[in-house]
């Protein structure tokens, strides 16, 4: 509907604004029982759990009964800075969760983008049989792949076994609490054990995640790429081969023609996937709950598991409940940087003197833009 | 348009049923005489043997009775609890936990009925003050185990040991297990939390917290001695933790004699039978320590909720669950030992070998039970797991500073 159609529009009789009177009506009616479920399902208790971060409710009976009081930001406080437990747990907690979502996130990324390039070639055989094969750990239980991890990775499972053919013992993956980057070291320098973020010292923080926890980014990584292949394939398969064909006739070999042709233009899947992987690896808790529980020594507690304990084994309902808004923000955060980084601008004045400079100097020496 | 207008009449009429049937989880439904009520029994089962006996046992009290009563065994009892008493709508009768009953006694969520027990002097002192919340008892105890030490016989003699030889001091246990421990087995396996290492505290005349769970005792120099004991052991090698040889807990390194003696609690005797019939062991109490006997126990309670519909026959049917029958039925069935002291001398008879956890009732000592030491405990755990190489010191003091943290 264009903006000049509007004033004809509104200059009908009367029986014309009745139509469309009745139009708006029967819109709302045909909208109302997704508005309710929505409402009833997702505001509400959206509204109902930020109330809970701010109240002393302790679980008994409904949380907007008259003897639950606001306690203001004190929820908050006891995770954020009282230097309790609470806060330590939580330190920990955000120390696991951002090793794993620094190590999944890129992983995984890279490896869906490799594999959707591997089964996107039209030389492949049985193109098929492999993207299904890749797309399917992404469609089983994630409590049955967790079991499978555990069966897998304990101490006498497969795959110590297999590091054995190597002369190699293999950790005992699933009870090890030691920081991978810590390479064994028991103690840290002074200056890193002296000091604490959130009730954990800097020597923890640098730690990197524990073996325990690093088997369950191996399992993000394999559970998680399929998806995100089948994400590059749709794109791949939409880019037009006008583009590709051009380079090739500009002479651009196929690394070049991947990273400054292909790549540039998968841009918005690219930002589809990192966002989403960092959505779900800020989440994860399936396989936390089903696997390890926070054990060994609270490496593996993230915050969502970490809320639920509060709330539900812990009686701390409002502490569950902060963490989880915590979490909320801090998934905010992480979305706005990656849209800031990964955001369309304009070639700056530097690179862009840079750009043409090797234009010229290629250009006089004769061997074209793209060696 | 008068569609339109029947439409949105109905739009509001739907959405006022749901949300009116939401909000009947508040409100308590009428009906029913109160004594007559059907009751909901919640347990968290250790498998299906528990959950039969319990079901046979509730069962024959409803016939009796003529109150209907189902029973229903959880996948997550916390969980299940926790949702049951925010809905208004709890299970009336339910396995409560030490560790959990100061939260929900402190915000109302149960019902103290202790002293409506005939026989409430029967139930063991200490179980009693387990349970004691505010000065009153608020919950029958169920029943009890405690932690001894399990012996491979087999191992025992191969290793030219006799029966003069059960350790009863720390130096012999030491002398023991490092005898016992040879290329693939180590010779005491424990699990590395506090729910074992903690044996050790009592025998060294400490523990987290007191008796009452009213003091933080934590940093006490009992408690350093025990640590400091274990971790010795642990860096010699003849003590290890369930984890580090590959098991999930004492008694699966012991089933798969990855250890030749483990520290568990009665309910060892039921997995050895069914995983590892091949095992020859033996119970005998754990060694003295410097402060003489000691061990931990553990136990779970009848909880009623203070929101049920029929509290005088949750009441009812608690009684008949600890009594002296039902007890020995559930002893028979499961492998826990009765709560009250008039059961004791039966339940030996009936399992003689078995007789030192039930003689430590006597002297072993409850866990921390302080509203939000599950919390601590764990914590303690998560440190004590990597004790071969903290210090024991550190993880003392910090667990001192959480406890007293709770109790202000």
């Amino acid at each position: 509907m264009t903006a000049a159609t509007m004033p004809t529009r509104r200059s009908r009789g009367r029986s014309g604004r009745g139509i469309t009177r009745g139009q708006a009506a029967a819109g709302w009616l045909f909208t109302a029982p997704v508005l309710v479920i929505l409402g009833l399902f997702l505001l509400v208790p959206v509204l109902m759990a930020l109330w809970v971060s701010v109240s002393d409710w302790t679980g008994r009976g409904s949380p907007i009964s008259g003897d639950v009081h606001f306690i203001g930001a004190q929820n908050y406080g006891q995770v954020l800075w009282a230097g309790g437990l609470a806060e330590q747990d939580f330190g920990v907690a955000l120390r696991n969760n951002l090793w794993y979502v620094l190590l999944v996130v890129p992983t995984q990324t890279i490896v869906a983008l490799f594999l959707a390039t591997m089964v996107n070639r039209r030389l492949l055989r049985l193109r098929g049989a492999f993207r299904t094969a890749y797309y399917f750990p992404s469609v089983t239980s994630s409590v049955a792949i967790t079991v499978l991890w555990l069966f897998l990775f304990s101490t006498s499972g497969a795959i110590n076994a297999v590091i054995g053919w190597f002369g190699v013992k293999g950790p005992n993956w699933f009870n090890d609490p030691d920081g991978i980057f810590h390479f064994g070291a028991q103690s840290g320098p002074r200056f890193l054990t002296g000091h604490t973020i959130l009730g954990v010292s800097w020597w923890d923080w640098i730690g990197g995640p524990s073996v325990a926890m690093f088997a369950f980014v191996l399992l993000a990584v394999f559970t998680t790429s399929g998806t995100f292949m089948l994400l590059f394939l749709a794109a791949l398969q939409n880019l037009s081969g006008d583009v590709e064909e051009a380079a090739m006739v500009d002479g651009a070999n196929g690394r070049q023609r991947f990273f400054r042709v292909t790549l540039p233009q998968l841009k918005p899947t690219l930002f589809t996937v990192i966002t989403l992987g960092l959505i779900g690896c800020w989440q994860v808790f399936d396989q936390i709950y089903t696997g390890t529980r926070g054990a060994p020594s609270k490496t593996t507690l993230t915050p969502a598991y970490l809320s639920y304990q509060a709330a539900f084994e812990g009686n701390q309902w409002g502490q569950g409940a902060a963490i989880a808004f915590i979490l909320f923000a801090i998934i905010i955060i992480f979305t706005l940087i990656q849209r800031w980084v990964l955001a369309e601008r304009a070639v700056s004045k530097r690179r862009m003197r840079w750009i043409t400079d090797y234009q010229r100097t290629a250009a006089r020496s004769g061997t074209g833009a793209a060696r | 348009m008068k569609i339109t207008r029947a439409g949105a009449v109905l739009v509001a009429a739907v959405a006022a049923v749901t949300l009116a049937a939401c909000g009947s989880g508040f409100n308590s439904g009428g009906g029913k005489q109160e004594s007559k009520k059907p009751l909901t029994v919640l347990i968290g089962s250790s498998g299906a043997a528990e959950t039969t006996a319990v079901k046979q046992a509730v069962a024959d009290w409803s016939k009796k009775s003529g109150i209907k009563a189902t029973v229903q065994a959880a996948s997550d009892l916390n969980q299940q609890l926790a949702q049951g008493f925010s809905s208004g709508k709890p299970a009336d009768v339910f396995y409560l936990s030490t560790d959990a009953l100061a939260g929900y006694a402190s915000n109302g969520s149960i019902y103290a009925y202790g002293d409506k027990l005939a026989n409430k002097d029967d139930f063991y002192p200490s179980l009693v003050k387990s349970f004691t919340y505010d000065g009153k008892l608020q919950c029958a105890p169920k029943d009890f185990s405690t932690l001894q030490l399990i012996i491979n016989t087999d191992a025992w003699s191969k290793a030219g040991l006799t029966e003069a030889d059960y350790p009863t001091t720390w130096d012999q246990l030491t002398a023991v297990a490092k005898k016992l421990t040879t290329g693939t087995q180590t010779g005491l396996v424990i699990g590395g939390e506090y729910a074992r290492v903690g044996a050790f505290m009592t025998e060294a005349g400490g523990n987290l917290m007191n008796a009452d769970s009213t003091k933080a005792t934590a940093d006490s120099a009992a408690n350093l001695k025990a640590l400091q004991y274990v971790q010795d052991n642990l860096k010699a090698g003849d003590f290890k933790y369930a984890a580090d040889v590959g098991a999930g807990w004492g008694g699966e390194a012991f089933g798969k004699q990855l250890g030749a003696m483990t520290i568990e609690g009665n309910w060892i005797t039921g997995s050895q039978q069914n995983d590892y019939p091949d095992v020859k062991y033996k119970v005998v109490p754990l060694p003295k320590g410097p402060a003489g006997a000691g061990t931990l126990q553990f136990t779970n309670c009848w909880g009623i909720a203070a929101d049920s519909k029929n509290k005088s026959g949750a009441v009812d049917l608690v009684k008949a669950l600890t009594s002296k029958s039902d007890q020995l039925a559930f002893s028979k069935a499961f492998g826990v030992m009765p709560s009250i002291q008039s059961a004791a001398g039966e339940w030996k008879k009936e399992f003689p070998n078995l007789a030192p956890f039930l003689e430590a009732a006597s002297y072993a000592k409850g866990v921390p039970a302080a509203k939000g030491s599950a919390d601590v405990v764990s914590d303690f755990n998560a440190q004590v797991a990597k004790l071969t190489t903290a210090d024991p010191k550190t993880i003392l003091s910090s667990t001192q500073k959480n406890l007293e943290a709770l109790l202000k």
